[in-house]
Protein backbone atom coordinates (compact mmCIF):
# COMPACT_ATOMS: atom_id res chain seq x y z
CA UNK A 1 0.00 0.00 0.00
CA UNK A 2 1.57 3.25 -1.13
CA UNK A 3 0.96 6.35 0.98
CA UNK A 4 0.33 9.61 -0.83
CA UNK A 5 0.77 13.01 0.74
CA UNK A 6 -1.87 15.65 0.23
CA UNK A 7 -0.01 17.41 -2.59
CA UNK A 8 0.80 14.09 -4.25
CA UNK A 9 -2.89 13.43 -4.99
CA UNK A 10 -2.58 14.28 -8.71
CA UNK A 11 0.16 11.63 -8.94
CA UNK A 12 -2.04 9.13 -7.16
CA UNK A 13 -4.90 9.78 -9.57
CA UNK A 14 -2.71 9.32 -12.61
CA UNK A 15 -1.22 6.14 -11.20
CA UNK A 16 -4.70 4.77 -10.58
CA UNK A 17 -5.62 5.64 -14.15
CA UNK A 18 -2.54 3.82 -15.35
CA UNK A 19 -3.43 0.76 -13.29
CA UNK A 20 -6.96 0.77 -14.68
CA UNK A 21 -5.69 1.20 -18.22
CA UNK A 22 -3.30 -1.71 -17.75
CA UNK A 23 -6.11 -3.93 -16.52
CA UNK A 24 -8.33 -2.95 -19.40
CA UNK A 25 -5.53 -3.59 -21.85
CA UNK A 26 -4.99 -7.01 -20.37
CA UNK A 27 -8.65 -7.96 -20.38
CA UNK A 28 -9.62 -6.61 -23.80
CA UNK A 29 -6.36 -7.58 -25.49
CA UNK A 30 -6.45 -4.24 -27.24
CA UNK A 31 -3.09 -2.65 -27.89
CA UNK A 32 -3.01 0.33 -25.57
CA UNK A 33 0.76 0.65 -25.34
CA UNK A 34 0.65 4.11 -26.84
CA UNK A 35 -1.77 5.53 -24.26
CA UNK A 36 0.00 3.68 -21.46
CA UNK A 37 3.24 5.27 -22.51
CA UNK A 38 1.57 8.66 -22.59
CA UNK A 39 0.15 8.14 -19.14
CA UNK A 40 3.55 7.14 -17.78
CA UNK A 41 5.06 10.21 -19.32
CA UNK A 42 2.34 12.33 -17.79
CA UNK A 43 2.98 10.81 -14.36
CA UNK A 44 6.64 11.65 -14.69
CA UNK A 45 5.91 15.18 -15.79
CA UNK A 46 3.39 15.77 -13.02
CA UNK A 47 5.74 14.36 -10.41
CA UNK A 48 8.57 16.49 -11.71
CA UNK A 49 6.42 19.58 -11.63
CA UNK A 50 5.09 18.94 -8.14
CA UNK A 51 8.52 18.15 -6.74
CA UNK A 52 10.17 21.10 -8.42
CA UNK A 53 7.84 23.47 -6.62
CA UNK A 54 7.64 22.05 -3.12
CA UNK A 55 7.18 24.57 -0.33
CA UNK A 56 9.41 24.19 2.74
CA UNK A 57 6.49 22.74 4.69
CA UNK A 58 5.80 20.19 1.94
CA UNK A 59 9.43 19.12 2.11
CA UNK A 60 9.04 18.63 5.86
CA UNK A 61 6.13 16.34 5.03
CA UNK A 62 8.21 14.41 2.49
CA UNK A 63 11.01 14.05 5.07
CA UNK A 64 8.47 12.30 7.32
CA UNK A 65 6.93 10.18 4.58
CA UNK A 66 6.23 6.75 6.08
CA UNK A 67 7.63 4.96 3.01
CA UNK A 68 11.00 6.71 3.21
CA UNK A 69 13.90 4.40 3.96
CA UNK A 70 15.26 4.61 7.51
CA UNK A 71 18.77 4.06 8.88
CA UNK A 72 18.72 0.25 9.02
CA UNK A 73 17.52 0.08 5.42
CA UNK A 74 20.50 2.19 4.34
CA UNK A 75 22.98 0.11 6.33
CA UNK A 76 21.54 -3.16 5.03
CA UNK A 77 21.63 -1.99 1.46
CA UNK A 78 25.04 -0.31 1.56
CA UNK A 79 26.69 -3.33 3.15
CA UNK A 80 24.65 -5.89 1.25
CA UNK A 81 23.69 -7.29 4.66
CA UNK A 82 27.35 -7.73 5.60
CA UNK A 83 27.30 -5.89 8.90
CA UNK A 84 27.22 -6.57 12.63
CA UNK A 85 24.89 -4.62 14.83
CA UNK A 86 26.40 -3.60 18.18
CA UNK A 87 24.30 -2.79 21.21
CA UNK A 88 24.35 -0.90 24.46
CA UNK A 89 26.03 2.07 26.08
CA UNK A 90 27.75 -0.10 28.76
CA UNK A 91 26.09 1.96 31.48
CA UNK A 92 22.31 1.87 31.48
CA UNK A 93 20.75 0.00 28.59
CA UNK A 94 20.44 -0.45 24.85
CA UNK A 95 18.58 2.41 23.22
CA UNK A 96 16.40 1.12 20.40
CA UNK A 97 16.09 4.57 18.85
CA UNK A 98 19.81 4.63 18.09
CA UNK A 99 21.39 1.81 16.12
CA UNK A 100 24.90 1.13 14.97
CA UNK A 101 27.58 -1.34 14.06
CA UNK A 102 30.48 -2.24 11.79
CA UNK A 103 29.64 -2.88 8.16
CA UNK A 104 31.60 -3.72 5.05
CA UNK A 105 31.24 -1.56 1.96
CA UNK A 106 33.30 -2.50 -1.10
CA UNK A 107 35.85 -4.25 1.09
CA UNK A 108 36.18 -1.46 3.60
CA UNK A 109 34.92 -1.48 7.21
CA UNK A 110 32.80 1.49 8.18
CA UNK A 111 31.14 2.25 11.51
CA UNK A 112 27.50 3.08 10.82
CA UNK A 113 25.40 4.88 13.43
CA UNK A 114 21.97 6.45 13.22
CA UNK A 115 18.59 7.15 14.73
CA UNK A 116 16.06 4.52 13.78
CA UNK A 117 12.34 5.07 13.32
CA UNK A 118 9.86 2.21 13.29
CA UNK A 119 8.24 0.93 10.12
CA UNK A 120 4.83 0.21 11.65
CA UNK A 121 2.88 1.21 14.73
CA UNK A 122 4.37 -1.48 16.94
CA UNK A 123 7.91 -0.81 15.75
CA UNK A 124 7.46 2.92 16.02
CA UNK A 125 6.78 2.49 19.73
CA UNK A 126 9.67 0.04 20.04
CA UNK A 127 11.97 2.60 18.42
CA UNK A 128 10.51 5.42 20.51
CA UNK A 129 9.67 7.25 17.25
CA UNK A 130 13.37 7.76 16.59
CA UNK A 131 13.83 9.86 19.73
CA UNK A 132 16.94 8.69 21.59
CA UNK A 133 17.47 8.84 25.34
CA UNK A 134 20.86 9.77 26.80
CA UNK A 135 21.98 6.15 26.57
CA UNK A 136 21.40 6.37 22.81
CA UNK A 137 23.86 9.23 22.48
CA UNK A 138 26.30 7.44 24.79
CA UNK A 139 25.94 4.25 22.76
CA UNK A 140 26.69 6.29 19.63
CA UNK A 141 29.76 7.80 21.27
CA UNK A 142 30.96 4.41 22.45
CA UNK A 143 30.75 3.10 18.90
CA UNK A 144 32.53 6.17 17.55
CA UNK A 145 35.36 5.71 20.02
CA UNK A 146 35.54 2.07 19.03
CA UNK A 147 35.83 3.07 15.39
CA UNK A 148 38.50 5.62 16.25
CA UNK A 149 40.50 3.04 18.16
CA UNK A 150 40.62 0.73 15.16
CA UNK A 151 40.94 3.53 12.65
CA UNK A 152 37.62 2.99 10.86
CA UNK A 153 35.67 5.83 9.30
CA UNK A 154 32.29 6.77 10.73
CA UNK A 155 29.05 7.40 8.86
CA UNK A 156 26.03 8.68 10.76
CA UNK A 157 22.45 8.73 9.47
CA UNK A 158 20.36 11.43 11.07
CA UNK A 159 16.59 11.05 11.23
CA UNK A 160 14.93 12.21 14.42
CA UNK A 161 12.08 14.43 15.57
CA UNK A 162 14.32 15.29 18.54
CA UNK A 163 16.01 13.89 21.62
CA UNK A 164 13.40 12.34 23.90
CA UNK A 165 12.07 14.89 26.42
CA UNK A 166 11.15 12.36 29.09
CA UNK A 167 11.58 12.21 32.83
CA UNK A 168 14.27 9.53 32.84
CA UNK A 169 16.06 11.26 30.00
CA UNK A 170 16.43 14.29 32.24
CA UNK A 171 17.53 12.15 35.19
CA UNK A 172 20.22 10.54 33.10
CA UNK A 173 21.45 13.83 31.66
CA UNK A 174 20.12 14.27 28.13
CA UNK A 175 21.86 17.64 27.91
CA UNK A 176 25.19 16.29 29.09
CA UNK A 177 25.00 13.32 26.72
CA UNK A 178 24.47 15.52 23.67
CA UNK A 179 27.06 18.07 24.81
CA UNK A 180 29.62 15.31 25.32
CA UNK A 181 29.03 14.03 21.78
CA UNK A 182 29.48 17.47 20.24
CA UNK A 183 32.74 17.83 22.12
CA UNK A 184 34.09 14.36 21.41
CA UNK A 185 33.01 14.24 17.78
CA UNK A 186 34.86 17.50 17.12
CA UNK A 187 38.16 15.77 17.78
CA UNK A 188 37.66 12.24 16.44
CA UNK A 189 40.74 11.44 14.41
CA UNK A 190 38.94 9.28 11.83
CA UNK A 191 36.84 10.58 8.93
CA UNK A 192 33.26 11.38 9.96
CA UNK A 193 30.44 11.74 7.44
CA UNK A 194 26.97 12.76 8.60
CA UNK A 195 23.92 12.44 6.38
CA UNK A 196 20.48 13.78 7.21
CA UNK A 197 18.14 11.24 5.65
CA UNK A 198 14.87 12.50 7.13
CA UNK A 199 14.28 14.84 10.01
CA UNK A 200 17.12 16.82 11.55
CA UNK A 201 15.53 18.20 14.67
CA UNK A 202 17.74 20.33 16.85
CA UNK A 203 20.19 19.03 19.45
CA UNK A 204 18.85 15.51 19.02
CA UNK A 205 20.11 15.52 15.44
CA UNK A 206 23.29 17.49 16.10
CA UNK A 207 24.24 14.96 18.79
CA UNK A 208 25.50 12.67 16.03
CA UNK A 209 26.01 15.45 13.50
CA UNK A 210 29.56 16.80 13.86
CA UNK A 211 31.32 15.61 10.74
CA UNK A 212 33.99 16.43 8.19
CA UNK A 213 31.18 16.24 5.67
CA UNK A 214 27.58 16.94 6.58
CA UNK A 215 25.12 16.20 3.80
CA UNK A 216 21.38 16.56 3.56
CA UNK A 217 19.17 14.55 1.26
CA UNK A 218 17.21 16.84 -1.02
CA UNK A 219 13.87 16.51 0.79
CA UNK A 220 14.95 16.72 4.41
CA UNK A 221 15.01 19.45 7.00
CA UNK A 222 17.49 20.50 9.63
CA UNK A 223 16.94 23.23 12.19
CA UNK A 224 16.90 24.28 15.80
CA UNK A 225 13.23 23.40 16.24
CA UNK A 226 10.42 21.75 14.30
CA UNK A 227 8.15 24.14 12.42
CA UNK A 228 5.19 23.06 14.58
CA UNK A 229 6.93 23.87 17.86
CA UNK A 230 8.33 27.08 16.41
CA UNK A 231 4.82 28.12 15.45
CA UNK A 232 3.47 27.34 18.90
CA UNK A 233 6.20 29.32 20.63
CA UNK A 234 6.61 32.35 18.38
CA UNK A 235 3.04 32.67 17.09
CA UNK A 236 1.45 31.04 20.14
CA UNK A 237 -0.60 28.75 17.91
CA UNK A 238 -0.06 25.53 15.98
CA UNK A 239 -1.54 27.05 12.82
CA UNK A 240 1.53 28.83 11.52
CA UNK A 241 3.68 25.80 10.74
CA UNK A 242 3.87 26.62 7.03
CA UNK A 243 5.01 30.13 7.87
CA UNK A 244 7.46 28.83 10.46
CA UNK A 245 8.88 26.30 7.98
CA UNK A 246 9.42 29.16 5.58
CA UNK A 247 11.02 31.46 8.17
CA UNK A 248 13.37 28.83 9.61
CA UNK A 249 15.10 28.26 6.23
CA UNK A 250 15.31 24.61 7.10
CA UNK A 251 15.44 22.97 3.66
CA UNK A 252 18.56 21.36 2.25
CA UNK A 253 19.09 24.07 -0.34
CA UNK A 254 18.66 26.85 2.24
CA UNK A 255 21.09 25.12 4.57
CA UNK A 256 23.63 24.79 1.77
CA UNK A 257 23.20 28.44 0.78
CA UNK A 258 23.88 29.43 4.37
CA UNK A 259 26.98 27.20 4.37
CA UNK A 260 25.69 25.23 7.34
CA UNK A 261 25.98 21.91 5.49
CA UNK A 262 28.50 20.70 2.93
CA UNK A 263 26.21 19.39 0.25
CA UNK A 264 22.79 18.26 -0.89
CA UNK A 265 22.32 14.69 -2.08
CA UNK A 266 19.74 14.57 -4.89
CA UNK A 267 16.78 12.27 -4.40
CA UNK A 268 15.07 10.19 -7.07
CA UNK A 269 12.17 11.80 -8.90
CA UNK A 270 9.25 12.02 -6.50
CA UNK A 271 11.38 11.65 -3.37
CA UNK A 272 13.47 8.93 -1.74
CA UNK A 273 10.32 6.95 -0.91
CA UNK A 274 9.65 6.52 -4.61
CA UNK A 275 12.79 4.58 -5.39
CA UNK A 276 14.77 3.12 -2.51
CA UNK A 277 17.42 1.43 -4.66
CA UNK A 278 18.25 4.66 -6.41
CA UNK A 279 18.73 6.67 -3.20
CA UNK A 280 20.84 3.87 -1.67
CA UNK A 281 23.11 3.94 -4.72
CA UNK A 282 23.42 7.72 -4.65
CA UNK A 283 24.19 7.78 -0.93
CA UNK A 284 26.80 5.07 -1.38
CA UNK A 285 28.47 7.07 -4.11
CA UNK A 286 28.61 10.16 -1.89
CA UNK A 287 30.06 8.21 1.03
CA UNK A 288 32.77 6.56 -1.04
CA UNK A 289 33.71 9.76 -2.85
CA UNK A 290 33.90 11.67 0.43
CA UNK A 291 36.05 8.98 2.03
CA UNK A 292 38.46 9.13 -0.91
CA UNK A 293 38.71 12.86 -0.39
CA UNK A 294 39.03 12.68 3.41
CA UNK A 295 41.61 9.88 3.29
CA UNK A 296 44.02 12.31 1.66
CA UNK A 297 44.16 14.47 4.79
CA UNK A 298 46.15 13.66 7.90
CA UNK A 299 44.04 13.09 11.04
CA UNK A 300 45.38 16.35 12.52
CA UNK A 301 44.46 18.29 9.41
CA UNK A 302 40.99 16.73 9.30
CA UNK A 303 40.27 17.60 12.93
CA UNK A 304 41.56 21.12 12.42
CA UNK A 305 39.39 21.64 9.36
CA UNK A 306 36.36 20.16 11.10
CA UNK A 307 36.73 22.45 14.11
CA UNK A 308 37.38 25.47 11.93
CA UNK A 309 34.33 24.73 9.81
CA UNK A 310 31.96 24.74 12.79
CA UNK A 311 33.73 27.69 14.40
CA UNK A 312 33.17 29.80 11.31
CA UNK A 313 29.38 29.37 11.49
CA UNK A 314 27.41 32.39 12.65
CA UNK A 315 26.84 35.94 11.50
CA UNK A 316 27.84 38.85 13.75
CA UNK A 317 28.83 42.45 13.37
CA UNK A 318 30.22 45.25 15.52
CA UNK A 319 27.78 47.91 16.59
CA UNK B 1 -25.33 59.99 58.19
CA UNK B 2 -21.55 60.17 57.68
CA UNK B 3 -19.25 58.61 60.19
CA UNK B 4 -16.27 60.50 58.82
CA UNK B 5 -16.27 63.86 57.31
CA UNK B 6 -13.47 65.50 55.37
CA UNK B 7 -13.06 68.89 56.84
CA UNK B 8 -10.82 70.39 54.18
CA UNK B 9 -11.26 69.48 50.54
CA UNK B 10 -8.44 67.90 48.52
CA UNK B 11 -4.78 67.24 49.23
CA UNK B 12 -3.49 69.57 51.85
CA UNK B 13 0.20 68.64 51.96
CA UNK B 14 2.20 71.22 50.11
CA UNK B 15 4.64 70.02 47.44
CA UNK B 16 7.52 71.19 49.62
CA UNK B 17 6.48 69.01 52.50
CA UNK B 18 5.75 65.96 50.34
CA UNK B 19 7.81 62.86 51.23
CA UNK B 20 8.85 60.83 48.20
CA UNK B 21 8.97 57.07 48.54
CA UNK B 22 11.69 56.03 46.08
CA UNK B 23 10.85 53.20 43.72
CA UNK B 24 12.24 49.81 44.60
CA UNK B 25 13.01 50.55 48.20
CA UNK B 26 11.79 47.12 49.13
CA UNK B 27 12.39 43.69 47.68
CA UNK B 28 9.64 41.12 47.91
CA UNK B 29 10.87 37.54 47.65
CA UNK B 30 8.83 35.67 45.03
CA UNK B 31 9.42 32.43 46.91
CA UNK B 32 8.62 33.17 50.59
CA UNK B 33 7.08 36.65 50.10
CA UNK B 34 9.33 38.13 52.78
CA UNK B 35 10.02 41.83 52.43
CA UNK B 36 13.63 43.05 52.63
CA UNK B 37 15.03 46.55 52.19
CA UNK B 38 16.62 46.66 48.74
CA UNK B 39 20.06 47.74 49.91
CA UNK B 40 20.15 44.88 52.37
CA UNK B 41 19.09 42.51 49.61
CA UNK B 42 21.85 43.80 47.34
CA UNK B 43 24.40 43.44 50.11
CA UNK B 44 23.19 39.92 50.59
CA UNK B 45 24.12 39.24 46.90
CA UNK B 46 20.48 39.36 45.85
CA UNK B 47 19.60 36.43 48.06
CA UNK B 48 16.51 36.48 50.25
CA UNK B 49 17.84 36.58 53.83
CA UNK B 50 14.90 34.55 55.01
CA UNK B 51 14.64 31.64 52.57
CA UNK B 52 17.91 31.89 50.59
CA UNK B 53 16.05 32.29 47.32
CA UNK B 54 18.62 33.39 44.72
CA UNK B 55 17.10 36.21 42.69
CA UNK B 56 17.97 36.15 38.97
CA UNK B 57 20.70 38.69 38.32
CA UNK B 58 22.58 39.82 35.24
CA UNK B 59 26.19 40.13 34.14
CA UNK B 60 26.73 43.51 35.81
CA UNK B 61 25.75 42.06 39.18
CA UNK B 62 27.85 38.91 38.74
CA UNK B 63 30.89 40.92 37.69
CA UNK B 64 30.52 43.09 40.80
CA UNK B 65 30.21 40.01 42.98
CA UNK B 66 33.13 38.12 41.45
CA UNK B 67 35.75 40.63 40.36
CA UNK B 68 38.00 42.44 42.85
CA UNK B 69 36.76 46.03 43.33
CA UNK B 70 34.41 45.48 40.39
CA UNK B 71 37.39 46.04 38.09
CA UNK B 72 37.41 44.20 34.79
CA UNK B 73 38.19 44.57 31.11
CA UNK B 74 35.27 43.68 28.88
CA UNK B 75 36.14 42.27 25.46
CA UNK B 76 34.06 42.32 22.27
CA UNK B 77 31.46 44.42 24.05
CA UNK B 78 29.89 45.71 20.87
CA UNK B 79 29.43 42.44 19.04
CA UNK B 80 25.83 41.78 17.99
CA UNK B 81 24.08 38.98 16.14
CA UNK B 82 23.29 39.48 12.49
CA UNK B 83 20.03 38.46 10.86
CA UNK B 84 21.21 36.06 8.17
CA UNK B 85 17.75 34.55 7.66
CA UNK B 86 15.90 37.86 7.48
CA UNK B 87 13.69 36.32 10.14
CA UNK B 88 10.29 37.61 11.00
CA UNK B 89 7.57 36.16 13.20
CA UNK B 90 5.06 38.55 14.74
CA UNK B 91 7.89 41.08 14.65
CA UNK B 92 11.00 41.46 12.53
CA UNK B 93 14.05 39.99 14.28
CA UNK B 94 16.13 43.09 13.57
CA UNK B 95 13.45 45.25 15.23
CA UNK B 96 13.31 42.89 18.18
CA UNK B 97 17.09 43.10 18.53
CA UNK B 98 17.07 46.86 18.29
CA UNK B 99 14.31 47.23 20.87
CA UNK B 100 16.03 44.80 23.24
CA UNK B 101 19.37 46.57 22.91
CA UNK B 102 17.70 49.88 23.69
CA UNK B 103 15.77 48.47 26.62
CA UNK B 104 18.56 46.45 28.25
CA UNK B 105 21.61 48.51 27.22
CA UNK B 106 23.19 45.17 26.36
CA UNK B 107 24.34 44.06 22.92
CA UNK B 108 23.62 40.40 23.30
CA UNK B 109 22.74 37.77 25.88
CA UNK B 110 26.33 37.40 27.09
CA UNK B 111 29.19 39.63 28.22
CA UNK B 112 32.78 38.52 28.44
CA UNK B 113 35.24 40.16 30.81
CA UNK B 114 38.71 39.59 32.20
CA UNK B 115 39.32 40.50 35.81
CA UNK B 116 40.83 39.28 39.05
CA UNK B 117 39.24 37.12 41.72
CA UNK B 118 41.16 37.69 44.95
CA UNK B 119 44.18 38.26 42.77
CA UNK B 120 43.59 35.31 40.44
CA UNK B 121 43.05 36.04 36.76
CA UNK B 122 39.75 34.85 35.35
CA UNK B 123 37.78 35.33 32.16
CA UNK B 124 34.07 35.37 32.95
CA UNK B 125 31.49 34.96 30.21
CA UNK B 126 28.18 35.77 31.83
CA UNK B 127 24.78 35.41 30.21
CA UNK B 128 21.98 37.94 30.61
CA UNK B 129 18.54 36.42 30.79
CA UNK B 130 16.70 39.65 30.08
CA UNK B 131 18.18 39.74 26.58
CA UNK B 132 15.60 37.62 24.66
CA UNK B 133 15.48 34.99 27.39
CA UNK B 134 19.24 34.61 27.47
CA UNK B 135 18.95 32.85 24.15
CA UNK B 136 22.04 31.71 22.31
CA UNK B 137 22.55 32.96 18.78
CA UNK B 138 25.55 33.85 16.66
CA UNK B 139 26.51 36.70 18.99
CA UNK B 140 26.66 34.51 22.07
CA UNK B 141 28.53 31.75 20.21
CA UNK B 142 31.07 34.13 18.73
CA UNK B 143 31.70 35.91 22.03
CA UNK B 144 32.32 32.59 23.78
CA UNK B 145 34.60 31.49 20.95
CA UNK B 146 36.60 34.72 21.18
CA UNK B 147 36.73 34.51 24.97
CA UNK B 148 38.22 31.04 24.62
CA UNK B 149 40.80 32.35 22.15
CA UNK B 150 41.65 35.07 24.67
CA UNK B 151 42.01 32.50 27.46
CA UNK B 152 44.32 30.35 25.33
CA UNK B 153 46.39 33.33 24.27
CA UNK B 154 46.73 34.75 27.78
CA UNK B 155 46.68 31.43 29.62
CA UNK B 156 43.88 32.36 31.99
CA UNK B 157 41.03 30.15 33.19
CA UNK B 158 37.48 30.50 31.91
CA UNK B 159 34.19 30.57 33.72
CA UNK B 160 30.91 30.67 31.82
CA UNK B 161 27.85 31.64 33.82
CA UNK B 162 24.87 30.14 32.02
CA UNK B 163 21.37 31.51 32.31
CA UNK B 164 19.38 30.73 29.23
CA UNK B 165 16.24 29.27 27.74
CA UNK B 166 18.35 27.67 25.00
CA UNK B 167 19.08 28.39 21.37
CA UNK B 168 17.62 31.51 19.77
CA UNK B 169 14.87 30.52 17.40
CA UNK B 170 15.16 33.63 15.24
CA UNK B 171 18.56 32.47 14.05
CA UNK B 172 17.31 28.92 13.51
CA UNK B 173 20.07 26.59 12.30
CA UNK B 174 22.68 29.30 12.89
CA UNK B 175 21.90 29.13 16.61
CA UNK B 176 21.89 25.34 16.52
CA UNK B 177 25.40 25.42 15.10
CA UNK B 178 26.56 27.62 17.98
CA UNK B 179 26.25 24.49 20.10
CA UNK B 180 28.71 22.77 17.79
CA UNK B 181 30.91 25.84 17.59
CA UNK B 182 31.28 26.42 21.34
CA UNK B 183 31.79 22.70 22.04
CA UNK B 184 34.42 22.40 19.31
CA UNK B 185 36.19 25.49 20.61
CA UNK B 186 36.24 24.05 24.13
CA UNK B 187 38.30 21.10 22.87
CA UNK B 188 41.06 23.61 22.07
CA UNK B 189 40.89 25.10 25.56
CA UNK B 190 41.09 21.63 26.99
CA UNK B 191 44.08 20.80 24.82
CA UNK B 192 45.84 23.88 26.21
CA UNK B 193 45.13 22.51 29.72
CA UNK B 194 43.31 25.63 30.80
CA UNK B 195 40.60 25.11 33.40
CA UNK B 196 37.00 25.78 32.46
CA UNK B 197 34.40 26.18 35.18
CA UNK B 198 30.76 26.13 34.14
CA UNK B 199 28.38 27.81 36.57
CA UNK B 200 24.75 26.96 35.91
CA UNK B 201 22.21 29.42 37.25
CA UNK B 202 18.46 29.71 37.12
CA UNK B 203 17.43 28.77 34.45
CA UNK B 204 19.77 26.78 32.23
CA UNK B 205 17.94 24.71 29.63
CA UNK B 206 17.88 23.56 26.01
CA UNK B 207 20.81 24.01 23.69
CA UNK B 208 22.93 25.72 26.34
CA UNK B 209 22.65 22.72 28.66
CA UNK B 210 23.32 20.47 25.68
CA UNK B 211 26.59 22.25 24.88
CA UNK B 212 28.99 24.41 26.90
CA UNK B 213 27.06 24.47 30.19
CA UNK B 214 27.60 20.74 30.71
CA UNK B 215 31.17 20.64 29.43
CA UNK B 216 33.05 22.26 32.31
CA UNK B 217 36.07 20.67 33.90
CA UNK B 218 33.89 21.52 36.85
CA UNK B 219 30.15 21.94 36.53
CA UNK B 220 28.81 23.93 39.46
CA UNK B 221 25.45 25.54 40.15
CA UNK B 222 23.62 27.98 42.36
CA UNK B 223 21.07 26.38 44.70
CA UNK B 224 17.52 25.90 43.49
CA UNK B 225 18.25 26.67 39.83
CA UNK B 226 16.20 25.05 37.08
CA UNK B 227 18.62 22.94 35.04
CA UNK B 228 17.56 20.62 32.25
CA UNK B 229 17.49 19.85 28.58
CA UNK B 230 13.76 19.83 27.91
CA UNK B 231 11.72 22.40 29.81
CA UNK B 232 9.53 21.09 32.64
CA UNK B 233 6.32 21.88 30.72
CA UNK B 234 7.46 19.77 27.77
CA UNK B 235 8.48 16.87 30.02
CA UNK B 236 5.14 17.06 31.78
CA UNK B 237 3.28 16.95 28.46
CA UNK B 238 5.42 14.03 27.31
CA UNK B 239 4.86 11.81 30.31
CA UNK B 240 1.31 13.02 30.99
CA UNK B 241 1.92 13.08 34.73
CA UNK B 242 2.81 15.67 37.32
CA UNK B 243 6.52 16.07 37.84
CA UNK B 244 8.06 14.93 41.12
CA UNK B 245 8.93 17.66 43.60
CA UNK B 246 12.37 19.12 43.05
CA UNK B 247 12.62 17.75 39.51
CA UNK B 248 15.31 19.50 37.43
CA UNK B 249 16.62 21.59 40.33
CA UNK B 250 20.34 21.99 40.98
CA UNK B 251 20.01 19.57 43.90
CA UNK B 252 18.35 16.99 41.62
CA UNK B 253 21.05 17.39 38.97
CA UNK B 254 23.80 17.10 41.60
CA UNK B 255 22.17 13.96 42.99
CA UNK B 256 22.17 12.41 39.51
CA UNK B 257 25.85 13.07 39.12
CA UNK B 258 26.09 15.96 36.69
CA UNK B 259 27.38 18.67 39.02
CA UNK B 260 30.53 18.92 41.11
CA UNK B 261 29.03 21.14 43.76
CA UNK B 262 26.33 23.65 44.52
CA UNK B 263 27.48 27.01 45.77
CA UNK B 264 25.54 29.70 47.58
CA UNK B 265 26.12 33.02 45.86
CA UNK B 266 27.44 34.49 49.11
CA UNK B 267 30.25 31.94 49.05
CA UNK B 268 30.75 32.02 45.29
CA UNK B 269 33.80 34.26 45.29
CA UNK B 270 35.62 32.49 48.11
CA UNK B 271 34.91 29.03 46.73
CA UNK B 272 35.87 30.14 43.25
CA UNK B 273 39.15 31.51 44.62
CA UNK B 274 39.83 28.23 46.37
CA UNK B 275 39.05 26.27 43.20
CA UNK B 276 41.23 28.48 41.01
CA UNK B 277 44.11 28.18 43.46
CA UNK B 278 43.77 24.39 43.47
CA UNK B 279 44.22 24.37 39.72
CA UNK B 280 47.10 26.80 39.90
CA UNK B 281 49.29 25.37 42.64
Amino acid sequence: MVTYLEFEKPIEELRNQLENAKQIAEKSKVDMSQSLKELEKKIEETTREIYANLTPWQRVMVSRHPDRPYTLAYINSLTGGNWIELHGDRTVKDDKAMVGGFGMVDGRTIMFIGQQKGINTKMRQYRNFGMPNPEGYRKALRLMKLAEKFNKPIVTFIDTPGAYPGLEAEERGQGEAIARNLYEMSKLNVPVICIIIGEGASGGALGIGIGDKVYMLENTWYSVISPESCSSILWRSWDFKEKAAEALKLTASDMLNNKLVDGVIPEPLGGAHNNHEEIFATVKKYILNSLTELDKLSPEERVKQRINKFCSMGVVHEM
Amino acid sequence: MNWFKRIKVGITTSTKEKKETPEGLWYKCPSCKAITPTDEHVQNKYICPKCEYHEKIGSAEYFSIIFDDNQFKEINANLVSGDPLNFSDTKKYTDRLKATIEKTHLHDAIRTAHGKVNGNDLMVACMDFNFIGGSMGSGVGEKIARAIDYCIENKIPLMIISKSGGARMMEAAFSLMQMAKTSAKLTLLSEAKIPYISLLTDPTTGGVTASYAMLGDLNIAEPGALIGFAGPRVVKETIGKDLPKGFQTSEFVLEHGFLDYIVNRKELKSKLTKTLEMFKN
